[in-house]
């Protein structure tokens, strides 16, 4: 895995949405976790945050060891942060604005998702 | 009232303000401040996270207002132009004139541009100011608007040049890195370690080009568009940025007459007064001991010194000896010189480990005589940095083979913990914070985060370098403090795990959004998460299947991650005794499903590689074959480790194979606070190493004897004996307990070795728990182990078997495809994983 994957994931600001890609049903994602889904050739992590009542979207990958595994992290909550854990390494990234909280990796990209009539869409800049 | 006027309001110029206010005497001053530049001192070493934000705010040292609160006069962007000796003032750009009693230059550095032709250019920067980065950043962006592909060049490969590359990699432009000299840092690195830097920068796509001598800069209209070395050897550029060393601003000084160095400085004592006693200089402007030296810690020092000089306080002095030690930061690679980095071979010995696929370079100086640490370097891997430092800062002893410092697999194992550094040890050199003033600042002053104890003590607040060790020594620290201190579990649940399992079983809450609400805040986290999943496992078995994602990924799976996310499987071989059935089943599956197999040291068959949707067709096959889940997945029963005994060993007291099966299925799937392993040996032999386990029968003449608490793994630890000479019975009993008491009391991730440590009383207490009834529990620790026995299932099986488990093992729920990234080589007649970059 080389850093032109890496470099291939660049946040979405919910502005700048220019696809809605229609990913999955609802039922696909666990209550308070997360499920992998393919666009192109990203691997996005998509999280089902029912506590909070929100979804999120991030790179499936992780910066540390660039292993596509963030999707399978447990995600929970920082000082009102929300945020997701890596399950190799347990580095949390804010669900957010992608930042690493506990070191000094570089930030994951975010996505943003929405729900319509119990489907799962992620929005991309291309 | 006397005045004190300092000249430069940088780093060392605002540390001389704080230290100064800081005395009682300060107040028989008057303190008036100059500053060049248009905003008040600000963190010049963290400069490069202006990129980030753009927050010049988040830089200063303290605010405007600071300085006012404190009586102090602080004039910004005003220059001072001369001294005047004889009448003791000074006049400035404004034309304005000061008396003095007491004169503080601080002055500090700018940064050195060699005479090369056409430097002038537009587009070529310094990096020292925050005026020189807005001018960059501006630069940047209109490049970028014309020629996404822009290119930057840094002349210079020193610890500023390469942060500088960093930084305008960051900012979008090609980055090249030019150095006059044959490898990169050249003050600080060896060319071994210089060549790994260089490797490992490289990959992170930074150009590199060295022994190269820069004639002039090309660029026609006023421009730079290049830069020529020799004849044909050019470099298209479209920015560069100058990091060549720095020029200490000794103008002032020059021209009243103090002494300077020839190649600059004004020359200063150890009182840090220059040849005009009524005036000091001290930061990037001294020169000390033939030297200027580029680092806060020295300047913050030489500021101390000179406050306490004008109040009267003569004895302090600055040290000979300064300690240029240093670790690069922000550069996403860690690279960590200290003390001599380079060794005279009549010195002493250098060890060396250099691991070129993985970018890693550790040398380490010892003496002659192998006793001292004189110094080393770090490229890659610069974790042991601190404890390095502090190793050779306060000359403690190394151990016996000093490999085992840098050796990755001793990696920790050899340096005991920060709590042994003495008192005395500065931890922080920016600050110069020591081991005690943090460890005084938990146990007396109450403090208990890192936050708390960097306000308090500034520890951290420097170059950062240290925050590992404090973090560590605040963790001991409040260890130390036992039962003052209230466990908390995390941010979400204000309870120990010992009070979180007590309140679960009191109000009989079996999962945990609802604990979450009734006893906790917030939304969770991956700490309490799978310390509830335990709790509740441990209550009620609980399987992992029902609450997956509160579970750690192996648990919510079932099966071990392994470094490249594929999963690895092992079936239950309880007490290690399979057939030859069984063992020609794992081989077919296993190459079924090209899984890269080796026995484990619990005896049994792991097979590793298998992809998330392999899972549950491998496991459907396994228990078809009448295998069980190993659990090597959770903090639970691991294995059983047997010798053959009596059954075939001629020394054998009894049979411990049987022994082991039968207490391997007893307590399969028990989830715990951490795993636990056991072991059974024939006879004292000991053949089956079970004192290094959490529970151990040894077959002795008349019985069995019990061990418990024992361990491997990274700190070896032998079992203690429980109970001597018991029958089979017995020993099962007084486990049993063992476990239920261990399970119910420790903290999370607490393996029982260090459990019965911190336990009070140790063994005795425990024996008069589990053996003597001394707390009245053991009829409910019984009934609550039998209970958990009695509702064992294998996980597999149900996972298998329930469809909507079953769906949880996909890469992608919108997608068929399986995970691409995953890439293997080959290895001796199997596959591993390709290595990590
Ligand atoms: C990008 C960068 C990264 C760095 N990283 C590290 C690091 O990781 N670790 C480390 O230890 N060090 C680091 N340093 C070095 C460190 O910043 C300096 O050692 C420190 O700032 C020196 O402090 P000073 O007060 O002596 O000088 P300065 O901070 O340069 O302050 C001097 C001030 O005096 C002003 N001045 C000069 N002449 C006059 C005058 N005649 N009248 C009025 N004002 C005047 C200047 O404008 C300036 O504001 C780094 C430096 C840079 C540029
Ligand atoms: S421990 Fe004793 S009984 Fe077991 S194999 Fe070794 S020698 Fe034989
Ligand atoms: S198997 Fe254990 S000892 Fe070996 S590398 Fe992994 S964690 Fe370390
Ligand atoms: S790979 Fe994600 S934390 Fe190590």
């Amino acid at each position: 895995m080389s850093l032109s994957v890496l470099n291939t994931y660049e946040s979405v600001a919910a502005n700048n949405v220019k696809v809605w890609f229609k990913a999955a049903p609802i039922s696909k994602f666990p209550k308070n976790g997360g499920a992998c889904i393919k666009y192109k050739d990203k691997q996005i992590a998509v999280f089902n945050f029912t506590r909070e009542g929100t979804w999120y979207a991030c790179q499936n990958l992780c910066p540390h060891k660039m292993e596509m595994v963030l999707s399978r992290g447990m995600i929970g909550e920082e000082n009102m942060e929300p945020k997701v854990a890596c399950p190799l390494h347990k580095n949390t990234f804010s669900l957010k604005s992608g930042e690493n909280l506990n070191g000094s990796l570089d930030a994951i990209a975010t996505y943003p998702v929405k729900i319509e009539s119990d489907f799962v869409y992620v929005g991309f800049s291309e | 009232m006397k005045t004190i006027l300092v000249v430069g309001n940088g780093m060392v110029g605002y540390k001389f303000c704080e230290k100064f206010v800081a005395k009682e005497e300060s107040k028989q001053f008057k303190l008036i401040v100059f500053g060049e530049e248009p905003r008040p001192a600000y963190d010049r070493v963290h400069l490069s996270e202006f990129f980030e934000n753009q927050d010049a705010k988040a830089l200063e040292m303290a605010p405007a207002e600071w300085y006012s609160e404190n009586g102090i006069e602080l004039i910004v962007d005003e220059r001072v132009a001369d001294i005047d000796r004889t009448n003791k003032t000074i006049t400035t750009a404004k034309d304005r004139e000061f008396f003095y009693d007491h004169l503080v230059l601080a002055t500090g550095s700018s940064a050195f541009v060699p005479p090369i032709k056409g430097v002038e250019k537009e587009g070529v920067f310094v990096y020292r100011t925050i005026e020189d980065l807005e001018g960059m950043l501006a630069y940047a962006a209109k490049l970028k608007a014309q020629n996404p592909n822009a290119k930057a060049a840094v002349l210079g490969g020193g610890l500023l040049g390469l942060e500088a590359g960093k930084a305008v990699m960051d900012m979008g432009l090609e980055p090249h890195i030019v150095e006059f000299a044959p490898k990169l840092m050249p003050r600080q690195l060896d060319s071994r370690s210089s060549q790994v830097l260089q490797l490992k920068l490289e990959s992170i796509g930074l150009n590199i080009h060295l022994s190269k001598a820069t004639n002039q800069i090309l660029g026609d209209d006023g421009y730079i568009t290049g830069m020529e070395f020799g004849e044909d050897d050019v470099l298209d550029v479209d920015m560069l940025v100058v990091s060549a060393g720095i020029r200490p601003r000794d103008e002032l000084g020059k021209n009243s007459g103090l002494e300077v160095g020839v190649r600059g400085g004004i020359v200063v004592d150890n009182k840090m007064q220059t040849s005009d006693s009524n005036i000091y200089a001290i930061g990037e402007i001294a020169l000390y001991n033939h030297m200027i030296y580029g680092l806060v810690a020295p300047g913050y020092d030489m500021a101390g010194v000179a406050v306490d000089q004008i109040i009267g306080k003569t004895e302090t002095l600055m040290p000979s000896e300064i300690d240029m030690s240093t670790k690069l930061k922000l550069i996403g690679v860690d690279v960590a010189s200290f003390g001599e980095p380079f060794m005279p071979a009549a010195k002493g010995h250098s060890i060396i480990f250099e691991n070129k696929t993985q970018h890693l370079y550790k040398r380490i100086n010892v003496s002659l005589d192998g006793k001292e640490l004189l110094g080393g370097i770090l490229v890659g891997d610069a974790s042991d940095y601190s404890m390095l430092h502090q190793i050779y800062l306060n000359g403690m002893p190394i151990p016996e083979d000093a490999s085992q410092l840098i050796l990755p697999a001793s990696e920790g194992s050899a340096f005991g913990s920060a709590m042994d550094l003495p008192d005395d040890a500065v931890i922080c050199s920016c600050e110069a914070v020591t081991k005690g003033d943090v460890c005084c600042s938990v146990l007396d002053d109450g403090n208990e985060t890192m936050k708390d104890v960097a306000k308090a003590t500034k520890a951290t607040t420097g170059c950062g370098g240290c925050k590992p060790m404090v973090a560590d020594l605040i963790k001991e620290s409040l260890k130390t403090l036992g039962k003052t201190v209230k466990e908390r579990l995390c941010e979400h649940f204000d309870y120990s795990r010992q009070e979180l399992f007590d309140l679960a079983k009191l109000k009989g809450i079996t999962d945990y959004d609802t604990l979450l609400d009734e006893v906790g805040t917030g939304n969770g986290c991956e700490v309490c998460k799978p310390a509830v999943a335990a709790i509740f496992a441990s209550l009620y078995n609980e399987t992992a299947n029902r609450q997956e994602t509160i579970q750690d990924t192996n648990d919510r799976y079932l099966a071990n991650i392994q470094r490249n996310g594929t999963y690895s499987v092992v079936p239950r071989v309880a007490g290690g005794e399979i057939t030859p059935k069984q063992l020609m089943a794992i081989g077919r599956i296993a190459q079924k499903y090209d899984l890269y197999t080796k026995i484990t040291g619990g005896q049994r068959i792991d097979m590793f590689g298998a992809k998330l949707n392999e899972l549950p067709l491998i496991w459907e096959e396994l228990i078809e074959e009448g295998f069980e889940t190993g659990q090597a997945y959770g903090k639970s029963l691991r294995t059983v480790k047997s010798c053959v005994g009596s059954t075939w060993c001629r020394y054998g007291m009894d049979e411990s194979v049987s022994f082991a099966v039968e207490i391997e299925n007893r307590y399969k799937g028990i989830r715990s606070p951490h795993k636990f392993k056991g072991g059974v040996s024939g006879c004292i032999r000991e053949c089956a190493e079970a004192r290094g386990k959490d529970f151990g029968f040894i077959a002795v003449e008349g019985g069995w004897n019990v061990y418990v608490g024992g361990n491997g793994g990274a700190t070896p630890k032998h079992a203690l004996l429980l109970a001597e000479k018991v029958d089979k019975e017995t020993a099962i009993k007084y486990v049993d307990r063992f476990i239920m008491f261990y399970i119910k009391t420790a903290q999370p991730l607490q393996r029982t070795a260090p459990w019965l440590e911190k336990l009070e009383g140790g063994i005795t207490y425990l024996q008069n728990v589990v053996i003597n009834d001394s707390l009245g529990i053991v009829k409910d620790l019984d009934d609550e182990m039998q209970a958990l026995v009695d509702s064992y299932v294998c996980e597999w099986k149900e996972a298998v078997e329930t469809p909507e488990i079953r769906e949880r093992y996909t890469h992608f729920v919108n997608s068929e495809e399986t995970d691409s990234n995953i890439e293997y080589v080959a290895l001796r007649d199997q596959k591993m994983p390709k290595e990590w970059a």
